[in-house]
């Protein structure tokens, strides 16, 4: 993933609470097997409307994201993600989001900022009056700032996803690094615990015959 | 080791949801989220190619693909002498079974006996049992929560983390209760108490959290109907939903074909019948709904939260509290082409699809054709009858339901997702009004365009016979 200190641009407002991920990138576009090219797709269905704020061409450039609560709720499509990511937004700013959504931009390196809801209706005014407004999203400080409003507050971030969003780090990389004790929580499994018919060859390696259909 | 013991000699209680949260911790670090080993993952075409590409990329195996099942059931076709037809979906299946090849992973495809949607043949089989922890690419995974385990949806980049460490880094979650007392009315099935519940928390009330879902109506649920309740648990924005497991779990368990056996079987239930919230356990919220206040609810709106009794009617906006519920309701109205205060049961709709990982159990299909025995679906009416598995239909079809779908006027199709997310060609139109067992009612969620009402099997079979949103006891009258 991408190391990511503040993300500073200006702001798309989506003023709508509930934008689930059904919406941010619609199931059409789950079906391609590659990781980029989502940003296309961004929206699909609402860009359809011309009046839609994102066709808004005062908008265009904006890399961060102010939406209504519960942001990203619904389908756990990771593509909801790498569809804002490839359109360029870097940071998202709203009251809520939701759980898994909120993983899935970790891991993408997407900053999520969660602002209170007087606050976040503040900022979405004052950008839909003033595209050039500009926002800053600082991971590193945990503060989002407004300078044209005169706003800068905390947004609270935990330790440990603040340092994986600075350093950027690969999680396979850092879980792998506590192999041993994986392996010693495995030894101590209850045997009676099911098991699949995998084999678990590594990759590369030539694919065993298809299981039968019994 | 029901009890943890602090310092001083006390013990103290703990929830279901911690429980099976602690035994699961591989490692557990100050600040730090806790790493937790996974017992199963679930694999399926959508949210997996992806993380395949990442390990073949990096060179890493497959930790544990004994632990490991995928199903191809999201873009495949529901017709099974039809070849799956858009040439995208066609590559993203084979690209499954190629990667389940190519890993060493155990792949039910399509048209196999033991294929089915994915969050129906894990419990099917009998792999998901009380205490474990199940994660998938799947929102719905919350579904195996009915039988005890902590089962929770990840993306693809935690798919990829999950196969190449067996394990899954999370922050120790909130625990909220959600306690349904008394008896539920007699027409109030599982579908109905978890509407119920939604509309009450919101789609963000239980942000953070793992309900555990208690009281005597959870109680008398059979384990389908307690599938049906955990699985929307994500539509209230919870982290996952889960029931204590009891002899209803145990009698369901027995006997399946990854169930434990013989001495293994009791010390299996050993460790299950351990599990339950203990009496003295607090829980970090608690919501109380009493079941005779509970009625078949029907959605109007286009989040699952926006649903009122079959009784009742669409509200007006105006008349919600706070800003953004009214501008939500408003868009909501325009999108579903509903005025206030129209009865529900005014409203007529095109097609009716039951199905879905929420609906389309044995249990689910059996309530639908008991009201259709003897019924004419209503002519002009699309009507899709999709079973969860190719194991549940084949019991349908033993039980001669197939005959009573056929017969009132359905399409009897193979098992898959189907038209609950339209990726496959079962799609609404634009414009299209359906009645639907499935979980999301969102903005083209059933095909660009369409609109969709969330009822429960038996309300979307009266209502298949009616032409309009009715329930079963509309059709006497
Ligand atoms: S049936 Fe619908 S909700 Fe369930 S897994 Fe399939 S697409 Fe998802």
């Amino acid at each position: 993933m991408r190391a990511v200190r503040a993300v500073t641009g200006r702001a798309l407002p989506l003023d709508r609470r509930d934008v689930d991920t059904d919406q941010i990138i619609p199931s059409d576009w789950l079906k391609r097997i590659e990781r980029t090219g989502y940003g296309a797709g961004l929206f699909a269905a609402w860009c359809a409307d011309p009046g839609f704020v994102l066709n808004d061409p005062r908008f265009a450039g904006a890399t961060v994201l102010v939406a209504g609560a519960n942001f990203g709720c619904g389908s756990s499509r990771e593509h909801a993600a790498w569809a804002l990511d490839d359109r360029g937004f870097r940071a998202v700013v709203a009251p809520s989001f939701a759980d898994i959504f909120r993983s899935n931009c970790l891991a993408v390196g997407l900053v999520l900022a969660e602002l209170p809801a007087a606050d976040v209706a503040r900022i979405l005014a004052a950008v839909a009056a003033d595209p050039l407004i500009e926002l800053t999203v600082d991971v590193d400080r945990r503060s989002v700032a407004v300078p044209a409003l005169g706003y800068h507050a905390p947004f609270a971030i935990d330790d440990s996803s603040r340092a994986r969003l600075l350093a950027g780090r690969d999680e396979i990389d850092l879980t792998l690094a506590h192999a041993p004790a994986i392996a010693a929580y495995e030894s101590q499994r209850a045997a009676w615990l099911p098991r699949v018919a995998g084999t678990g060859r590594a990759s590369g390696s030539s694919p065993r015959s298809r299981p039968s259909a019994s | 080791m029901i009890h943890r013991r602090h310092a001083a000699g006390l013990t103290v209680g703990r929830t279901l949801a911690h429980k099976v949260w602690d035994e699961h911790v591989v490692r557990r670090a100050e600040g730090e989220p806790d790493l937790l080993y996974v017992d199963l993952h679930l694999v399926h075409e959508v949210t997996s190619p992806q993380a395949f590409d990442g390990l073949r990329l990096a060179g890493r195996p497959v930790r544990r693909a004994d632990l490991t099942l995928a199903t191809a059931d999201h873009n495949i076709t529901t017709v099974l002498d039809r070849p799956v037809a858009d040439p995208l979906s066609a590559r993203q299946v084979e690209a499954l079974t190629r990667n389940c090849a190519e890993f060493g992973i155990q792949l039910y495809p399509m048209g196999d006996a033991r294929q089915g949607i994915v969050h129906v043949i894990g419990p099917q089989l009998g792999l998901s049992q009380p205490g474990m922890v199940i994660v998938c690419g799947d929102s719905h995974t919350s579904t195996h929560g009915a039988l005890g385990a902590i089962a929770f949806g990840i993306g693809t980049s935690d798919v990829e983390h999950v196969l190449a460490t067996q394990t899954i880094s999370r922050t120790r979650p909130g625990t909220l209760a959600v306690t349904i007392d008394g008896a539920a009315p007699a027409d109030v099935s599982a579908k109905d108490i978890i509407l119920g519940v939604i509309a009450r928390i919101g789609t963000g009330g239980g942000t953070g959290h793992i309900l555990e879902y208690r009281g005597d109506a959870i109680r008398a649920l059979s384990m389908a109907g307690r599938m049906t309740v955990c699985n929307m648990s994500i539509e209230a924005g919870a982290r996952a939903g889960m029931i204590a497991p009891d002899d209803v779990t145990f009698a369901y368990l027995e006997g399946r074909p990854y169930a434990p056996t013989g001495a293994d079987w009791e010390r299996a239930l050993d460790q299950w019948r351990a599990l339950p919230t203990d009496g003295d356990a607090t829980f970090d919220r608690e919501v109380r709904i009493d079941a005779r206040d509970l009625r078949p609810y029907v959605t109007w709106g286009t989040n699952p939260a926006q649903a009122v009794g079959i009784d009742g009617r669409v509200p007006d906006p105006d008349a919600l509290d706070g800003e953004a519920a009214r501008e939500s309701a408003r868009r909501a109205l325009a999108y579903m082409d509903l005025q206030p205060g129209t009865a529900m049961r005014d409203i007529p709709v095109d097609s009716v699809f039951l199905g879905s990982c929420t609906n389309g159990r044995i249990e689910d299909l059996r309530a639908a054709a008991d009201v259709l025995r003897g019924k004419r679906v209503r002519p002009g009416l699309r009507a899709l009858a999709v079973p969860g598995s190719m194991g549940v239909k084949a019991l349908a079809e033993a039980e001669g339901l197939d005959r009573v779908f056929r017969d009132a006027g359905f399409e009897w199709r193979s098992s898959g997702c189907s038209m609950c997310l339209g990726m496959n060609d079962d799609v609404a139109a634009p414009g299209e009004r359906v009645a639907s067992t499935s979980n999301r009612n969102f903005e083209g969620r059933q095909g660009p365009g369409a609109r969709t009402h969330l009822v429960s099997p038996a309300v979307a079979a009266a209502t298949a016979i009616a032409g309009h949103l009715a329930s079963p006891a509309d059709l006497g009258r």
